[in-house]
């Protein structure tokens, strides 16, 4: 449990730089969000500045330090205000509507491309030099593909051309968004291409990394010992090998997550998908602040999180967690 | 391989491969293939805009030049409104080798200044700069540069080049960190510090070349980054779009529906450039990790000695970290990084 508190700590910091940044970065550029907006709305009357002031919350007035701590209250609050572009909606209803979408499909091709990334990273690296290694190059030039261009080219084969897949939404035009089974099939099926692209193109990073770490592990003396007293094969590789060179991988998973979340930003531009990262794409064309700078935040936070699931998980898979807490 | 007479003499042969004339030969074929390709595509990049048959944002008004499939005149066709594709393609591949470049190197500067400093001078100061480094490291960068850059719109590649150096540094100063801690307790470097050297003399004469392969590797993975996100972001329209990058070609010919109306040769070749450069890094990559870790060479370069396959001794590993005397703000501090995790439990089995 320390470690668990230690690691929230850590994590309560980086959560409290991100919000620091968020705070500074309007107040850092040359020439302020108002007067951006004011130009890019010629229409708009001189009367409209105060109006986006408080909009934008930057005319809260007071020392630096008072908008600060009003800025913290209102993130604490889930108040971000109100979306620009979208006027009279509230930043946090359209946050609300997006993230499912995005949590959904992108948490489910990740974790299906880890575990099958894992596993055949595990062949490889038990078979070093076998058929898989043969793999490797082509996997590495998918990898190394503009991942928007692979998913480009996917969407005109499969869905333009070829009527595979629908092109690109979230559900079937006309359909009413809720828990019935017309919707559920229709957001399933709009979703399979996307997660297709996800896993293809980031299973390679995890099949290199788990070769890679296996093919030391298995030089160890605990592997060969294993092997001499004649342990079946497959209990060397699984309980042996890969038991210890999957820590590694789970430490690689929390720092990953942060590139897997910036592919799916640019997943849903591809695909028109009604996530988080087209809301942002959007919100940043139209300079509408409040929304990028929310948006902002429920990535980074998102990004936390996902990482104290993976410490959590190490605490479970790695004994010498729990033994150094039980030696205490 | 030669067959010396003694097995001691033989093994030190082998640990010192790169210095022997023919270590062409004997990189990892990788490697080579790496080193060919990226090769081609910087010789393009110096040579390209000077060859360009077209001026890239020229825009041919007769409708007769929209769109061209290739052929003699535009050899890679042309776009809807008449523009040279393989003009645009040459200094599209200048542009943004240019900025994986320049990120690459100041990145990769400031992770060997980062990591060094935090290696040698310790305690509090280690902590600190590990903190600062792991805080960057995990807030998701991909976001940070679009809201960074949604402030900056049309100044040119400079907003870019300055954003994505300042995120890219966090992971090879990591890396190069947990190297430097492992070797300054190395004999050689206590040595040179009893024949009485200053300590600038040590970090620059033994510690920094003793970590070559691994700076050149977070140089690669630095410059992967920095055309990965820069390309993404020129996509997404968050760049400079008045100039010829691989991106901006990307983001025109997406915008202009090049797919759609069947223009392949609009879309294809720069996504092609983009992707042959980042596997030419990743082969590079590969090649560097196989030199520096020895168990993933191939079998080809053990040797046979005395009727034995014998591999080159191991290199010092790269992250277990010198367990070192903590106590007080700066053990503290460390017991929140996940290294803790694994430096600690050892020392608790003892106990």
């Amino acid at each position: 449990m320390a470690f668990i508190i230690r690691r929230l700590v850590f994590y309560v910091v980086a959560a409290w730089v991100a919000l620091t940044i968020n705070f500074f970065i309007p107040r850092l550029v040359p020439g302020n969000a108002v007067e951006a907006i004011m130009s890019k709305f010629p229409n708009l009357q001189p009367s409209a500045y105060r109006a986006l002031e408080a909009l934008l919350g930057v005319g809260h007035g007071g020392s630096i330090w008072h908008q600060y701590w009003a800025y913290l209250v209102d993130v604490a609050h889930l108040n971000f205000g109100t979306s620009v572009s979208e006027y009279p909606a509230q930043v946090s209803t359209l946050l609300a509507e997006a993230l499912p979408w995005t949590i959904t499909l992108v948490g489910t091709a990740t974790v299906i491309a880890f575990l099958v990334g894992t596993a055949l990273g595990i062949a490889a690296g038990w078979r070093h030099g076998g058929g898989l290694d043969r793999v490797l190059p082509g996997l590495m030039f998918l990898q190394a593909i503009p991942y928007f261009f692979f998913a480009l080219i996917l969407l005109e084969l499969f869905a333009v051309k070829v009527h595979v897949f629908p092109i690109g939404q979230g559900y079937g035009q006309g359909l009413i968004p809720g828990w019935h089974w017309a919707f559920i099939g229709s957001a399933i099926d709009h979703s399979l291409l996307p997660a297709l692209t996800i896993v293809l193109t980031s299973i390679a990073g995890w099949m290199l990394q788990m070769r890679n770490v296996m093919i030391t592990t298995i030089g160890e003396d605990y592997v060969i010992a294993a092997q001499a007293k004649g342990l079946p094969n497959r209990r060397v590789v699984l309980t042996y090998a890969a038991r210890n060179a999957i820590l590694p991988q789970l430490q690689g998973f929390g720092l990953a997550v942060g590139f897997v979340v910036s592919g799916a930003l640019v997943m849903e531009i591809v695909f028109s998908y009604p996530g988080i990262g087209l809301l942002l794409v959007n919100s940043v064309t139209s300079n509408d602040y409040p929304l990028t700078q929310a948006i902002f935040l429920v990535i980074t936070f998102a990004v936390l999180l996902a990482n104290l699931i993976v410490d959590i998980i190490i605490v479970f898979v790695d004994p010498r967690t729990r033994s150094r807490e039980a030696a205490r | 391989m030669t067959i010396a007479p003694a097995i001691g003499t033989e093994l030190t042969a082998v640990t010192q491969e790169p210095a022997q004339p023919g270590w062409w030969r004997r990189m990892p074929t990788k490697a080579k293939a790496g080193v060919v390709l990226f090769g081609l595509f910087v010789l393009t990049a110096i040579i390209g805009p000077l060859v360009t048959p077209y001026d890239p944002s020229y825009q041919n008004p007769s409708p007769s030049a929209s769109m061209n499939a290739p052929s003699a005149a535009h050899l890679l066709g042309t776009t809807q409104s008449g523009q040279d594709v393989l003009s645009q393609l040459l200094v599209g591949i200048r542009l943004t080798l240019e900025l994986g470049i320049i990120v690459g190197l100041v990145a990769t500067a400031l992770a060997v200044i980062v990591g060094v400093t935090a290696a040698f001078l310790g305690g509090f100061w280690d902590e600190f700069l590990s903190l600062v480094t792991n805080v960057f490291l995990v807030i998701p960068a991909l976001p940070l540069l679009i809201v960074l850059l949604g402030y900056f719109p049309n100044r040119g590649e400079w907003p870019t080049i300055v954003v994505l150096t300042l995120l890219g540094w966090p992971w090879g100063a990591r890396v190069i960190r947990a190297q430097t801690l492992a070797i300054r307790n190395r004999d050689f470097v206590a040595a040179s510090r009893e024949t009485g050297e200053r300590t600038w003399r040590i970090i620059a004469f033994e510690i920094v070349p003793n970590e070559v392969s691994l700076i050149a590797a977070s140089f690669v993975n630095t410059v992967l980054y920095a055309i990965a996100a820069s390309v993404a972001l020129a996509f997404i329209g968050v760049a400079d779009l008045n100039s010829w990058s691989l991106g901006t070609m990307l983001y025109w010919a997406e915008s202009q529906q090049a797919l759609q109306l069947g223009a392949w040769w609009w879309f294809v070749p720069p996504g092609l450039a983009v992707a042959l450069i980042g596997t030419a890094l990743v082969l590079l990559n590969t090649g560097i990790d196989e030199l520096g870790n020895p168990r993933l060479r191939d079998a080809s370069s053990a040797s046979r000695i005395a009727g034995r396959w014998l591999k080159p001794a191991d290199p010092t590993p790269v992250l277990s970290e010198i367990s070192q005397r903590r106590n007080g703000f700066a053990g503290f501090l460390h017991s929140f990084s996940r290294s803790s995790l694994l430096d600690k439990a050892e020392a608790g089995d003892g106990r």
